[in-house]
């Protein structure tokens, strides 16, 4: 019954806020799976995105509560209709001379870039999906894995539906 | 001409229409102190408690006893964090209370300078918003922000942290007479849809029953509340909370619900067809076990916060508004349909089942006993006062007794701590009731543990010869607990003797107030009239009955019908 939902949530941009957020879902014992932040193009706007795992009816209270807190502008489950996400891996794989070239196979595959290359290890970066980063750790795994980070999702809606400010809500 | 903001402040609070500010004074607030003496004297009365969370308290205590909001001024650090309590208290039940306090100068915040408390980090989560104003041109703004927010929608409290260097900067005075939030719109409107769905069920049901609660006293609907009752012959059962906005002498009434409710209040839940919940939030207490709660009935739930709606359990016709829009429109509906203005005959049979439950379990108490018994007492305030008393309670057994014999008749005359069952409420909140209405009986029903968590503020009813009266029903026991120990726990009562406790009579003298004592039933009756003689403020001290317990009673997470009745 728990699913996995990707909510926007356009914010002002004041101090403060992202605690209120945060607080929100930490005081009211929702999971916060990942959360990624920054300002849109109105520079008093933030966009966030949070990916949550809930019932339905978690979810309603998540993006209920959401919609009460007085910063908030709009909120959107963007798994509520067609979007797109990404996020973004930077992964520090061993890789002595020998093994440079199996690195460089896994990468193209994944269409990834290698950003940094020592003399022992490179640093890889990709984008995509979530599963798609997950497949590619997967076959750097054996090879090595040094290092890793991993940014929270970003999201839009596909199509011309959009999530600005503007835009009258819901 | 340029003022400075501290006196920004108090103008603006004065633009708001506050005449009453409750609250303590220290270092970063020593200007608005100033101010208000200088300049405002004429403007604002000031109440000095002896202790901030007390000054919340007052101000939450005036805000439920009038509609406006309480206000509170205090220092930074230990004066706010002292608020905290005050806020949660009026957060849960939805208060309008704003909270000023002051923080140390901009260029030290963050520096752990002396009195800093990052207030607006500790309060985020009970208040309904706040702020830290950083800009002395923020000020005005950020006041009336707070008014709107505070007061309207489903109300809270909000706090409003000012850095000193902020409060003596200067500035020109220009306050808002409106203003638009952008991010903030409450829906005050019902739905016309789902007001035809409800009358709809409103109309086929033959076993209704409406659940009130605080949302029918905030939003001032207890008028439409009783015509809609008068046309449908609806029965009305209240939470703690809604205590007051239905006549509790109304045939009609069948008190309150839920782990202390009533036998008949509880078993009309129960076999009912239709529920309909109004400004009610299916709080664990009222429900009990959420999935046998009105199991049986079709439900409508009318709220203006939305996110009441589907929390606790699921309902059949939401109706997110202001509860009076929904009682207007529903009566229109009802009228449109050729509904007639009096119920008569209608629902004759389910009007006598509620009969038949009434007399079956009746509230009662054994009355042969010289030892007095609590619910006695209660009994004997409301009769000697007519009803017409303003009641505050402490928490425990004192609270649920005195929501259970005390009928209130009229809204906004029963003050308790609902959501976060505070002790020590009671007694400030009588205070700030008192202040608003210096001519009407208040009346703290107290238990002995609570009324010594804010006992100091007998010094500020002396102070404003405030004639609060205080009536503590003394167990010598932390009650309420004991009383679970009693039912739950074999009877250890771990730690909830308290017979060490001042003697109360000298505890009052020693603060210039009158202490009375009663020890056997016969005595209650002379001691009550003497207090509502005495001009001053009275505790009364009622030893009573220590291991009387209260009932009926519901076991935490049983279902309704689960009731232990003595
Ligand atoms: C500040 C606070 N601490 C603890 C509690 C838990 N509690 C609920 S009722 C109660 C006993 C209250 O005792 P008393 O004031 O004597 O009232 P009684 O139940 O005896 O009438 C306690 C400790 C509470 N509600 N509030
Ligand atoms: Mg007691």
């Amino acid at each position: 019954m728990e699913s996995r939902h990707v909510i926007s949530v356009l914010v002002e941009n004041k101090p403060g806020v992202l605690a209120r957020v945060s607080g929100m879902f930490s005081g009211r014992a929702f999971n916060i799976h990942s959360l990624s932040v920054a300002p849109t193009m109105s520079p008093d706007v933030s966009r966030m995105t949070v990916v949550t795992y809930g019932s339905e009816a978690i979810i309603e209270q998540i993006i209920k509560q959401l919609r009460k807190l007085i910063n908030v502008i709009k909120v959107q489950d963007l798994t509520q209709g067609d979007y797109v996400d990404r996020e973004m891996a930077l992964v520090r794989v061993k890789a002595t001379s020998s093994k440079r070239a199996d690195v460089l196979r896994i990468v193209d595959i994944f269409r990834g870039k290698i950003v940094d290359i020592a003399s022992d290890s490179m640093i890889v970066e990709i984008t995509g999906g979530a599963g798609k980063i997950e497949a590619m750790i997967e076959l750097l795994t054996p090879l090595g894995i040094l290092e890793l980070i991993r940014t929270g999702t970003v999201a839009l809606p596909r199509g011309r539906k959009s999530t600005r400010y503007s835009e009258p809500s819901e | 001409m340029k003022i400075n903001g501290a006196q920004i402040l108090l103008r603006a609070l004065k633009e708001e229409g506050v005449d009453t500010i409750f609250g303590y004074p220290g270092g970063a607030v020593i200007d608005i102190f100033d101010a208000i003496v200088r300049h405002f004297s004429e403007d604002f009365k000031f109440i000095l408690t002896r202790h901030e969370q007390a000054a919340v308290h007052a101000a939450d205590g005036y805000a439920r006893a009038t509609g406006k909001p309480g206000i509170c001024l205090v220092t930074s650090g230990p004066g706010g964090t002292n608020t905290v309590t005050g806020l949660a208290t009026a957060y849960m039940d939805s208060i309008p209370v704003i909270v000023f306090t002051g923080q140390v100068p901009t260029p030290l915040i963050g520096n752990d300078a002396f009195q800093e408390a990052d207030i607006v980090g500790i309060t985020r989560p009970c208040t309904k918003h706040n702020y830290l104003v950083q800009k002395i041109d923020d000020i005005a703004h950020t006041i009336k922000e707070a008014f709107v927010i505070a007061c309207t929608g489903r109300p809270g409290p909000v706090l409003i942290d000012l850095p000193k260097d902020i409060i003596q900067a200067k500035a020109k005075f220009d306050y808002p007479k409106q203003i638009e939030i952008q991010t903030y719109k409450p829906t005050l409107k019902a739905h016309p849809p789902s007001i035809a769905r409800a009358a709809e069920l409103i109309r086929e049901a033959k076993r209704p029953v409406i659940y009130a609660g605080g949302g029918v006293l905030t939003s001032g609907c207890h008028e439409e509340l009783l015509t809609f009752v008068k046309m449908t012959g609806f029965p009305v059962t209240m939470t703690l909370m809604g205590l007051g906005c239905f006549p509790g002498t109304h045939p009609l009434s069948l008190g309150m619900l839920g782990m202390h409710g009533t036998y008949r209040a509880n078993m009309a839940v129960n076999h009912a067809d239709l529920l309909l919940a109004i400004g009610a939030r299916f709080d664990d207490r009222v429900t009990g076990k959420v999935e046998e709660f009105a199991k049986n009935a079709k439900i409508i739930h009318i709220d203006i916060d939305p996110t009441s709606i589907q929390k606790n359990i699921k309902v059949d016709v939401p109706i997110v508004c202001d509860a009076k829009d929904a009682l207007e429109k529903l009566i229109e509906a009802l009228r449109q349909e050729g509904q007639s203005e009096e119920c008569g005959e209608c629902l004759k049979s389910w009007h006598a089942q509620l009969t038949a439950w009434r007399n079956e379990q009746r509230l009662r108490f054994d009355r042969t006993t010289d030892i007095i018994k609590p619910q006695y007492v209660i009994e004997k305030l409301y009769e000697l006062t007519n009803g017409k008393a303003i009641i505050s309670t402490e928490v425990g057994q004192n609270q649920m007794w005195a929501a259970q014999y005390y009928l209130f008749d009229s809204p906004r005359t029963f003050l308790t701590s609902g959501g976060l069952g505070t002790m020590g409420y009671g007694f400030p909140a009588a205070i700030g009731a008192q202040i608003a209405f210096p001519d009407k009986i208040v009346i703290d029903i107290a238990g002995d543990g609570s009324i010594q968590m804010n006992i100091q503020e007998l010094a500020t009813v002396k102070q404003y010869n405030l004639p609060v009266k205080i009536a503590i029903l003394n167990n010598g026991y932390l009650g309420m607990v004991r009383q679970w120990q009693e039912r739950f726990y074999d009877n250890v009562y771990a730690h909830t003797d308290i017979l060490v406790a001042p003697d109360f009579v000298k505890l009052a003298e020693a603060y210039g107030a009158l202490g009375l004592r009663a020890t056997k039933t016969n005595e209650v009756e002379p001691l009550i009239l003497k207090a509502l003689e005495t001009p001053g403020p009275v505790i009364m001290d009622f030893v009573v009955d220590r291991e009387e317990g209260v009932y009926p009673m519901v076991p935490a997470g049983a279902s309704l019908r689960e009731m232990i009745l003595v």
